[in-house]
Formats: C-alpha cells, sequence, structure tokens
C-alpha cells in the first residue's frame, strides 16, 4: 500500500499525553454529540418536557392547587429535564458503554477516569443548558413570568445534577446495561409521578408525602418552584439534594466497575 | 531504555477454579514484533490484557517499559487493541478515531491513517455499520494513532479477509521498521512466522517453546508423512546415513530429519515397502510452526 497520501504517516514513536483540558474537552464534545444525534434521548430529553408543559398548560386536565398553571409547571419541567440527562441519559448511556468496552478502551488511552467522568459532567451540563433555554423559551411563550434568584435556580440545578448523575452513575457502574435501560426507565416514570412534577404533593395522601418530600425530583422542583416565583431558596431543598449527591456520588465511586 | 518493553516472570492468573495463566515467563525486546502463539484458551489474552493494565497478576511480577502495568504514565507511551468492541455503536468511524488522536500529544494525520488502512471511504459510517474487518482496522487504527513506543495487538488479524490481513501485517512491518516494539497475539502460525523476531509459544498457560521462527522451526528440511501408528523405526534408522533423527510425533506423524535428498527419500520409501505400509501425505518441506506445536502439545494449534 504504497500510495502517496501514507507518506504522511511517520510512525516513530512520539508518545505524549495531550493537555488536560483538551482530553476532557474532546471527550465532552463527543459525548454532547453522541446525546443529540441519539433520536430516544432527545425524546427524554427535549421532546417530552416540552410536550408536558406545553399540553398542561393549554389543557386544563390537572388540577395544579390554584393559580397560573404555567407558573406551576415551567419549574417542575426544568427539573424533569435535569433528571432526564443527568440521571436516565447518562445511566443508560454509561451502561451500555460499559458493556461495548468503551470504557474499557477509554482506559487505555491518557483520558484518566477523572478526565472522563469531568467529561461526562461537563457534557451533561451542556445538554441541560440547550434543554433550559428551550423549556425556559416555551414557558415565556406561554405566559410564564418567573421572578426570583436565577443564582439560586442554578445552584439547586447543579445540585441536582450532581444527585442524579450519582444515581445514574450507582445503576450503571454495577447493574447490566440491559437492566440499567429497564430501572433508569421505571425510575424516571415512578420519579414523574410521584415527585410533584405534574401536580402538587399536597394532592397526595398524608401518610406518602414524607417520603416522597426527600425524593431528589421532589426537592429539585420544590426548589425551583420556590426560588422562581420570588421566594427564599429552600435549605431543606438544598440539604435533601446534597444528601442524594454525596451519598450516591460515595456509593458510585466505590461500587463503578469498569468493565 | 535498558528495560525490555515487556518482561513477565512467573505470571500466574486464576478466575475461580481455573488456572489461565500458570507461571509464565517471556521478554518482548524493544522496536521487535513478538508473536505469541497459542490455541484459543491457552492464555494469550489473559497475558496481554494483564500487560495492559486490566487485569491484576495473582502472583509473579510483569513490567512494561520497566514500569508497572497500571502505572498512568505508561498510558500515552503504549497502543492498545483489544481482542473485540471498545467503539461506541453509533459513533462514526473518522470521528472515534479522531477522538482518540485527541488524547495524545503528536498524534499521525487521521486522514492519511484512515487511508492507510483502507477506511477513508467508511469515515462516515457509523461503527456498527463497519463490517468485522473494518471495525479491526479502526482498533488497529486507534491503538498507532498516538505514536506510541510499544503496541499490544489481541489477534489483531482475527476474522480478517486476506486483503484486510496483508494491510495489517503491512502495517505491523512498518510499526517495527519505525523501532516500535509490537506484542501481538494470534493462532495464525504464518502470521508468526511471517511478522514476528521473536514467538513465544504457550499452552495451558504456560510457555512450551520460544525463540525465532527460524530457531523454532530448524533450518534444516525433514521429510514427514503418515502411515499406521507404532511402526518400529529402528531398521530405518540403521538404513539411513549416519546423523539423521526419526520420530514418531505424535501417534501416525513420522518425521525424519538429516541430509534431506533422493537417497533418503530412496530408504524412507523402500523400508516403508519392506514394512509393508504405505506412506500417506509424503512431503519433504522445511517445518512449520505448526508442526511445532503439533509436536510440542500433540495437539493441533486450532
Amino acid at each position: 500500500m504504497t500510495t502517496p497520501d501514507t507518506a504522511a504517516l511517520d510512525l516513530t514513536p512520539a508518545p505524549g499525553a495531550a493537555p488536560f483540558p483538551r482530553m476532557v474537552l474532546a471527550q465532552a464534545g463527543a459525548e454532547v454529540r453522541a446525546t443529540l444525534r441519539n433520536g430516544e434521548q432527545l425524546l427524554l430529553t427535549l421532546v417530552i418536557p416540552v410536550l408536558l408543559l406545553a399540553g398542561f398548560t393549554l389543557a386544563p386536565l390537572i388540577d395544579v392547587g390554584g393559580g397560573s398553571r404555567v407558573a406551576f409547571l415551567a419549574p417542575g419541567v426544568l427539573a424533569l429535564a435535569v433528571m432526564s440527562t443527568a440521571f436516565t441519559g447518562q445511566a443508560i448511556a454509561t451502561g451500555f458503554e460499559r458493556r461495548y468496552g468503551v470504557l474499557k478502551r477509554l482506559g487505555a488511552t491518557p483520558l484518566s477516569r477523572a478526565g472522563l467522568m469531568l467529561a461526562k459532567t461537563a457534557a451533561v451540563l451542556a445538554v441541560e443548558l440547550i434543554q433550559v433555554v428551550v423549556v425556559v423559551a416555551v414557558g415565556l411563550a406561554l405566559g410564564w413570568r418567573p421572578h426570583g434568584s436565577f443564582a439560586a435556580a442554578a445552584l439547586l440545578i447543579v445540585l441536582g445534577t450532581a444527585a442524579f448523575s450519582g444515581l445514574g452513575l450507582l445503576m450503571a457502574g454495577t447493574l447490566r446495561a440491559e437492566a440499567t435501560l429497564a430501572a433508569a426507565n421505571l425510575v424516571y416514570l415512578v420519579l414523574l409521578g410521584a415527585g410533584g412534577v405534574m401536580f402538587p404533593l399536597s394532592k397526595l395522601p398524608e401518610s406518602v408525602r414524607p417520603a416522597l418530600e426527600v425524593l431528589p425530583i421532589s426537592a429539585l422542583t420544590g426548589g425551583l418552584r420556590t426560588v422562581l416565583s420570588g421566594g427564599a431558596l429552600p435549605l431543606g431543598a438544598l440539604g435533601v439534594l446534597a444528601a442524594w449527591a454525596v451519598l450516591c456520588l460515595g456509593l458510585a465511586s466505590r461500587t463503578f466497575r469498569w468493565e | 531504555m535498558d528495560s525490555p518493553a515487556v518482561e513477565i516472570i512467573g505470571l500466574v492468573k486464576r478466575y475461580g477454579g481455573t488456572t489461565a495463566v500458570d507461571g509464565l515467563s517471556m521478554r518482548a525486546a524493544r522496536g521487535a514484533v513478538t508473536a505469541v502463539l497459542g490455541p484459543n484458551g491457552a492464555g494469550k489474552t489473559s497475558t496481554v490484557e494483564i500487560c495492559e493494565g486490566f487485569r491484576e497478576a495473582d502472583e509473579g511480577t510483569v513490567r512494561v517499559l520497566g514500569l508497572p502495568p497500571a502505572t498512568p504514565a505508561l498510558r500515552p507511551r503504549v497502543g492498545v487493541m483489544l481482542q473485540s468492541g471498545g467503539v461506541p455503536p453509533a459513533t462514526r468511524c473518522g470521528e472515534w478515531l479522531r477522538l482518540v488522536s485527541r488524547f495524545y500529544a503528536r498524534p499521525l494525520d487521521v486522514d492519511a491513517l484512515l487511508v492507510r488502512l483502507g477506511l477513508a471511504a467508511h469515515a462516515r459510517t457509523p461503527y456498527r455499520r463497519l463490517s468485522g474487518g473494518q471495525q479491526q482496522r479502526l482498533s488497529l487504527a486507534a491503538a498507532v494513532v498516538g505514536r506510541p513506543e510499544l503496541v499490544f495487538l489481541d489477534e489483531p488479524t482475527a476474522g480478517l479477509d486476506p486483503q484486510a490481513r496483508h494491510a495489517c501485517w503491512d502495517l505491523v512491518a512498518d510499526l517495527r521498521a519505525a523501532g516500535v516494539a509490537v506484542l501481538l497475539t494470534t493462532h495464525h502460525m504464518d502470521e508468526a512466522e511471517r511478522l514476528a523476531d521473536h514467538v513465544v509459544i504457550i499452552d495451558g498457560g504456560r510457555v512450551v517453546a520460544e525463540g525465532s521462527p527460524a530457531a523454532l522451526t530448524g533450518a534444516e528440511r525433514q521429510l514427514r508423512f503418515r502411515a499406521r501408528p507404532g511402526l518400529a523405526l529402528e531398521e530405518l534408522l540403521n538404513a539411513l546415513p549416519s546423523g539423521s533423527a526419526a520420530k514418531e510425533s505424535p501417534a501416525g506423524h513420522y518425521i525424519v530429519e538429516g541430509l534431506v535428498g533422493p537417497e533418503l527419500l530412496a530408504t524412507v520409501t523402500a523400508w516403508c515397502a519392506a514394512e509393508g505400509v504405505t506412506a500417506d501425505d509424503l512431503r519433504i518441506e522445511r517445518r512449520t510452526l505448526e508442526d511445532v506445536f503439533l509436536e510440542l502439545t500433540g495437539r493441533e494449534l486450532r
């Protein structure tokens, strides 16, 4: 195979790792591209949240407990969007990467495991940014007028991302890929139904409410609803999310199997 | 630079009650091609994956470029081709190679490498839609794109068509010429004979023989034939010129070594006639690694 094109190949050893930020950026870019290109992921991360927000705002099918429907729904849908990317999408993608040997193969490159985790986090945050822009735009178009601390909302979203990523990686690192796929979708549906996203927890029986209030989705939804309607940052929600983040990330880092 | 590319001393690896690698010792020199040859289940992949840092040894010492295999500083210096997989199915061929190249300081030109391995036309094809041979070549490309000092190739030509095999062999030869150490596993003896400076034959997790292909197969030609097992060889040995040797290995396979020429052939056929046997498959040839393996283990390589 001696064509002029091969002249460019100098196989002489010249080993060396790329600078750490360049490796992390390259991997994060690849992860974002993979997410945006995956139809099922896009359905989960953008189409379902937007449909829920628009559909239930326009059609009076649910009782949001008085007040503006869009003001109630938009923060819940933002929380749902965060959960779909940080938890469901990441758990499924990472589970299959493990199964296909991708994590193993990346382990043989200069990209360290810490670098890979950083890249995954950056990719999740980048996709979330796109989701927030789209959901907020749809919300504004439907008459949502959020007021309050956007910095507090961003803090809740970052903490929620940490909690959901921990939960997702805990699953992806221990279960088989198919089990992760099934469990991640199931948990997504359960949390969507029981986490105060589409209707207030006050509509549910008194007996189960304390348990539901410590779910990460309830804390994120409730927290966003408060700070985006002018309320002060709820420390309870912050504490719940921080506890989930520490617990799940800690467990995931101890139990994660790369192969 | 004094340490060998790979040095393995007394390596043991067990999976539950099964011992996959059983006290294996070998070396791979820098700038040379070393082939680890053995049948499936001989312990090739376990050995290589321990060298790559993916698995831990139960016993023994392994040094890669003088360092313990899991040392992070080795990652940029060592290229790895897994036996299968390792690429996300939806990722395009060119994108994957470009991504891997970005982890290295001075990578090869991705487009030139794709051309070199016949993958340029498939640069936009998702990995899962590549043929098995194309997937193998992409894995090979990813192993060398970072310009490593040492490359591990685990069965690089398994499932390749002849053309793709030759493309792979050419690249290995070029790596060697450029001073890259290559350690590859294979169960194709022609691959080992053709590519390797040093061949390590393993079976049952142990080294059964090693040396250059020429040293292992012997420089001399030999005469081989098949006949019913258990023929008495004494009379044949008496009839042959001194310095000749005759043996049955394994049962029913006869090998005569010495000054192989018309006289020796005539002697052997006369002896066969006297014994009342027909020599099947009679041929004069250099020994192959396959013969060596068969003689050492009594089993076919594949």
